[in-house]
């Protein structure tokens, strides 16, 4: 290869380094942010903030029953809901900074947070 | 009315920044009309006459060269102050600052395929840390890092290798001519 005599000792190196910088890199695109946080909340007011760090379930009142939530590593899910349409249990886990899951006629939503939030607030 | 008393003497270093610049905006406008998947992601082909520059006439020179491809290139495009303007500027001025520190490196070992791929990594860092601070504050931003890296190598590379084929190739003596 012609090219490669424009290669010297120091270049392979760097290009190693390079090489290797990308892969450190990565695990960024699978994780897709950084989901640190589940904010259980009742009513508009906080009812519970996790940290996405080990297995636990809540049991949130409501006006029509309770709301029950699981928390697993990195991910949450609403797991059982009084309300008729089952929207927010339908969504399955919720993985992603921001994402949400809202149900809303048992005024409960559960929501991702990462160590930023992507929406200053959400009504409904 | 006085007859004015600024006379500007154009140097030969004059010209030849001018020239080396107009070599860098043409390619800065190829570089804008290749198709790219995702904004950010270009060959950045105007970075081997900086190369060039670099090794041949030293930094000073491809500092002066960068900056005018910079401001002329974003003119001709059209994003003159918008924040692309920005990110390039902040690239730029990263990937300058370390070729200062770069070129000190053994010329023995370290060739301007180096230089290259150390310029492509801090010009994308600057503009990722950016695009973080103040056009997208989330930590989202950095979810395609590896994307950005992985284009910083590889066209990081091509572009060290063309450089140096054009240094090898053309004769030390000025070639702006």
């Amino acid at each position: 290869m012609r090219w490669l005599a424009y290669m010297r000792p120091g270049d392979w190196l760097v290009m190693a380094c390079g090489a290797a910088l990308v892969g450190a890199t990565l695990p960024l695109l699978w994780q897709g942010g950084f989901a640190e946080r589940a904010i259980i909340r009742q009513d508009g007011q906080v009812f519970a903030e996790v940290d996405l760090g080990s297995r636990r379930d809540f049991s949130v009142p409501g006006p029509l029953g309770t709301t029950l939530v699981a928390i697993e590593p990195g991910r949450a899910r609403v797991v059982a809901d009084p309300g008729p349409r089952q929207y927010c249990v339908r969504q399955g886990w919720l993985v992603r900074p921001g994402e949400i899951a809202i149900c809303a006629p048992n005024h409960v939503s559960v929501q991702i947070a990462g160590r930023t939030r992507a929406y200053d607030s959400l009504s409904y | 009315m006085t007859a004015s008393v600024t006379e500007l003497t154009v140097s030969a270093e004059d010209r030849r920044v001018a020239w080396l610049a107009t070599a860098a905006v043409a390619l800065s406008l190829v570089d804008a009309a290749i198709p790219s998947p995702l904004p950010g992601v270009k060959p950045g082909l105007a970075n081997i006459v900086t190369l060039v520059v670099l090794v041949r006439y030293g930094w000073a020179t491809a500092v002066w060269v960068s900056g005018l491809r910079v401001l002329a290139g974003s003119l001709l495009l059209g994003y003159f102050l918008a924040p692309g303007f920005f990110l390039s500027l902040t690239g730029t001025t990263l990937s300058l600052a370390t070729l200062g520190l770069a070129r000190h490196l053994p010329g023995r070992w370290f060739g301007p395929v180096s230089l290259s791929i150390l310029a492509a990594f801090a010009h994308i860092g600057g503009q990722l840390l950016l695009a973080r601070a103040w056009l997208i504050p989330h930590n989202g931003v950095f979810m395609l890092t590896p994307v950005f890296a992985a284009a910083a190598l590889v066209f990081g590379t091509i572009n060290g290798l063309i450089a140096a084929k054009l240094l090898a190739e053309t004769p030390a003596a000025d070639p702006a001519k």
